[in-house]
């Protein structure tokens, strides 16, 4: 596949110009150099009040250099592709290092590149109509799902990013990676009550997927249904108590309890709680975490990470003990760990850092049914908004957009978003039963850390936690328990 | 080093973006557009940061992007580029032109009359080269002293994320087919630092301070900033969870801002229009508590929110937003303000692509007399809150809910810290319960509040 000779075709590159660049960032020492080019092409259309009101594209491309010197980092970025300013970056990047210059290595090595989303026509190629034509669906279905659904925005958003990433150790690699999108935002009126619904998805994948797999209608029901189940929603109860939290994009628990925790930088700098606890149990014996960044057509997947690392699948927590981290090479070679090919950047203008992939817990053994059933009095919480981690001191939370009350091991009343907040070293060691139901969710998250996004995905069976805080404003006289 | 050579180039360039900018709307009206706009954003930054004394990360760039907007009657399309050859201007023009043909007719659509367009005079003081003065050493230097200050500061400040220091400039050049064209330069720079404090049970916390201003001369110093990073940290040492209990609530003046945006976002004309916000519909009615008097002001001089025109050219103003907990302006754009009968209130923010959104100028509480000590003085029991986890409000129906920590009030006193915590209530109540507010107001960034007291909120814990 030829695909990917993009840069040598585009912009006339050859490996002379690469090592000659590469050669220039280690100019002032240094023991690694590298050089990102990314060309990121993007396509996104809005339909808002049944009208498509807007539609852009977009093309930013460049090249970020980057230069290592023990635990120093260097970087300068161009958009201008010219010899001249590439090396001008380069010899910018150079200045963190101070010492004779260092040669890199001759010729570089290409590896059998994997193929986890083989795309025939990426979507930004696609006809804009057949787009226009998702978008319109989607606002149709929508609105066609119940008279109470008054307004209706619709997206849908596609990019494909080209890559090369070459290093002075004689990395060598490009990918071409698609990224598609939809989303259905619905808002539900009654008389003196509103109420929002939200829903959407895709992966790495090709425009027949929103013809096929999941369709405009799929996510029109799905944000539709969750706003008329809001109007009847009422207050969440407040303070600890057992919940459930049903499976696939609750697993964002995992990613913001456990994963970030467990990002190799946090770990050589000692400022995640979880650092020092590799070999230690953090969870309970029914917990097995993986980060799989080689999931084929998911969103949070790569043929290679953002440093020309294969990925791969990599065992945080292994039956509730805690395995390892998620690590790039500035972090391996400095903690004397393995590359798990976990090194990611926004684009060309950042620097990489570990970030995770697809972040999800092993199926286990229970019947969600009989997990539900064993609550007494608790939350059964099925959607949510996001959620945020306080690295240090380990503090989590996840807000819940749609969940239910628990009473007597039935699932009742629908209750109003709430935030949950926990532990992250010891929410999972109060994990006492897990579904076997394991489900990734349908595409769209967005993680950020120090300032940059990148796509990743969460999921989880169904899974019980016997304790959690539940941010809710119910009194307690008044309360969501009471019959 | 290189940097007369590099300035000569920049001036040149900037002639050339200002004409690149007015030749591409004059193309699009060429080919058929009935209207046109085009944005050029040009900028550089610098960062370092210092961990443990030693240099982590050096970062030194530019970048531009080009962006068009245009109208096929009542039909509009965008396109952006970051190359700015010929093929590819050329490209971007086409694509614009050929996606304004398969959008939908909007009778709301277009820019702006022109006789609305225009800057403000004076000097807004947002550019000053002295961002970029100091030599490379001493940005460094900048850096090390924040997070020295802070190491130093207490024995247990044992670790820390670093100290760093950032200057960006940016440059943004506006035009359209009305022969509106307008430019400006901003710069930015700010020093930080991020300490880790332990516990003698080796449970660690970590808190931050900055300071960021448009000219190196109005930075406070590295040591201050650093020593106020310790304090914020070591406060926090020792946290614990409390019972759920209903009690009020003092917001610091960060997080105070949270509400601040929180009525932005309620107010802004995009969500007024779709009825997505409880405001929708309030004009003239009272939403917040009598001594709640809200601004928006992007004509402030040196102000993070100043620009001498918004994302559409019109000049930039003062609005009054609320007075006195009475609704008197919605926040809106050209196109918000045409669907809602209204006239713009020159809050357009234009990104490179899309229809220009709706940003906030100089945006603030009007602070009050008491300081934040007398308003914590006076309360028995209560939460003052100083971080925030996680965004859990909802503008539809108000529901608010957020995990957080910071100090117990126990007896008038900031008694002992707290965390793993929640904040829950509903907006539509909070506004009108905003209590008290103080005389601190300070901006660090385009949004600034002074210290208010919230009743009757719930906090969840144990």
């Amino acid at each position: 596949m030829d695909k990917n000779r993009f840069f040598f075709e585009h912009y006339g590159l050859t490996e002379r110009d690469l090592e000659r660049y590469l050669a220039a960032a280690l100019s002032a020492g240094g023991e690694y150099a590298d050089l990102y080019f990314e060309y990121l092409s993007s396509t996104s259309l809005m339909v808002d009040e049944s009208m498509v009101k807007s539609a852009s594209q977009g093309i930013s491309a460049g090249c970020g250099i980057r230069v290592i010197a023990g635990e120093r980092t260097g970087y300068a970025y161009t958009d201008d592709l010219s010899p001249e300013r590439i090396l001008h970056a380069a010899r910018t990047a150079a200045l963190i290092a101070s010492g004779p210059a260092k040669t890199p290595t001759i010729g570089f090595q290409k590896r059998p590149a994997r193929s986890l989303y083989p795309v025939t026509l990426p979507s930004v190629d696609a006809e804009i109509t057949a787009k226009v034509e998702l978008v319109m669906r989607a606002d149709q279905a929508a609105r066609a799902y119940d008279p109470r659904i008054k307004e209706v925005r619709a997206s849908y958003a596609d990019e494909l990013r080209n890559i090369l990433i070459v290093g002075s150790d004689g990395t060598f690699a490009e990918d071409s990676q698609p990224l598609a999108r939809m989303n259905v935002g619905c808002i539900a009126k009654t008389d003196g009550n509103s109420a929002r619904g939200s829903a959407g998805g895709g992966g790495r994948v090709a425009l027949d997927f929103f013809f096929g797999e999941k369709t405009p209608e799929y996510f029109a029901k799905e944000s539709a249904r969750q706003a008329i189940l809001q109007l009847d929603a009422r207050e969440a109860p407040a303070g600890e108590m057992e919940v459930v939290l049903g499976p696939g994009w609750p697993g964002v628990l995992l990613h913001e309890a456990v994963g970030h925790g467990l990002e190799a930088d946090f770990n050589r700098k000692q400022t995640s709680a979880f650092a020092g606890l590799v070999g230690k149990r953090v969870a309970s014996e029914k917990c097995t975490v993986v980060d799989n960044g080689t999931m084929p057509w998911r969103r949070g997947s790569l043929n290679v990470d953002d440093e020309g690392q294969p990925t791969q699948s990599t065992v945080l927590i292994e039956k509730g003990v805690l395995k390892g981290y998620l690590s790039d090479k500035l972090s391996a070679k400095l903690m004397g760990i393995s590359d798990t090919g976990n090194g990611r950047r926004e684009s060309y203008e950042h620097i990489p850092m570990p970030r995770m992939t697809n972040t999800y817990m092993l199926a286990g053994q229970d019947d969600p049914h009989d997990i539900v059933r064993s609550v007494k009095r608790g939350v059964y919480a099925v959607n949510f908004g996001g959620g945020q981690v306080d690295i240090t001191n380990g503090k989590f939370v996840f807000s819940a957009s749609e969940a239910y009350l628990i009473e007597d091991g039935r699932i009742t009343a629908p209750i109003k978003g709430a935030t949950l907040i926990g532990n992250g070293p010891d929410v999972l060691t109060r994990v006492s039963m897990v579904g076997n139901d394991l489900k990734l969710d349908e595409g769209v998250g967005t993680c950020g850390k120090d300032g940059q996004a990148v796509p990743v995905g969460v999921g989880i069976p169904t899974l019980k936690v016997d304790r959690l805080t539940v941010g809710g404003t119910a009194k307690k006289d008044t309360g969501g328990f009471m019959q | 080093m290189h940097s007369t050579e590099l300035e000569a180039q920049d001036s040149k360039l900037r002639t050339d973006l200002r004409d690149l900018a007015q030749d591409i709307v004059r193309r699009a009206m060429n080919r058929g557009a009935t209207a046109s706009e085009c944005v050029i954003r040009d900028g550089d930054e610098f960062s370092t940061l210092v961990r443990l004394g030693q240099v982590e990360t050096l970062k030194e760039s530019g970048s531009k992007a080009i962006g068009v907007r245009v109208f096929n009657g009542k039909r509009a399309a965008s396109t952006y580029s970051s190359d700015f050859s010929r093929e590819s201007l050329d490209r971007m023009l086409t694509s614009a032109l050929d996606l304004s043909r398969i959008t939908s007719e909007d009778p709301y659509a277009g820019i702006p009359e022109p006789e609305q367009l225009g800057s403000i005079g004076g000097d807004l003081d947002l550019y000053s080269a002295d961002v970029y003065s100091l030599p490379g050493q001493e940005r460094i230097a900048y850096a090390r002293r924040a997070e020295k200050a802070a190491l130093d500061y207490d024995p247990r400040i044992k670790n820390s994320e670093g100290g760093s220091f950032d200057a960006a400039t940016g440059h943004k050049i506006l035009a359209n087919s009305h022969g509106f064209v307008g430019e400006y330069r901003r710069s930015y720079c700010s020093v930080a630092a991020v300490p880790i404090a332990q516990s003698e049970n080796g449970a660690m916390q970590r808190d931050y301070w900055f300071s960021v201003a448009r000219s190196l001369i109005r930075l406070e110093s590295p040591e201050h900033v650093g020593k106020v990073a310790a304090q914020r940290t070591l406060r926090r040492l020792g946290a614990k969870k409390v019972k759920t209990a209903h009690v009020p609530v003092v917001f610091d003046p960060l997080l105070a801002t949270s509400i601040l945006e929180h009525i932005f976002e309620g107010v802004n004309g995009d969500s007024v229009y779709r009825g997505a916000s409880f405001l929708a519909g309030k004009l003239g009615q009272k939403i917040a508590s009598q001594n709640v008097t809200v601004i928006d002001d992007g004509t402030m001089p040196g102000g993070f929110g100043t620009a001498p025109f918004d994302g559409e050219g019109i000049p930039t103003r003062r609005t009054l937003v609320i007075e006195n907990g009475v609704l008197k302006s919605y926040v809106l754009n050209t196109y918000t303000a045409k669907k809602l009968g209204l006239q713009t209130t020159a809050n357009a923010s234009r990104g490179l692509a899309g229809t220009p959104g709706i940003g906030p100028g100089n945006y603030f509480l009007q602070p009050g007399t008491k300081t934040p000590q007398q308003i914590i003085g006076e309360i028995k029991e209560g939460l003052y809150v100083t971080e925030f986890l996680g965004h859990g409000a909802n503008l539809v129906t108000g529901d608010y809910s957020r995990g957080a920590s910071g100090l117990w009030i126990y007896g008038g006193e900031l008694a002992f810290p707290v965390e793993e915590i929640t904040v829950a209530g509903n907006l539509k109540d909070m506004f009108l319960n905003i209590s008290e507010i103080a005389n601190d107001l300070e901006f660090r960034g385009a949004v600034a509040s002074p210290t208010v007291r919230i009743d009757d909120l719930t906090v969840g814990g144990e």
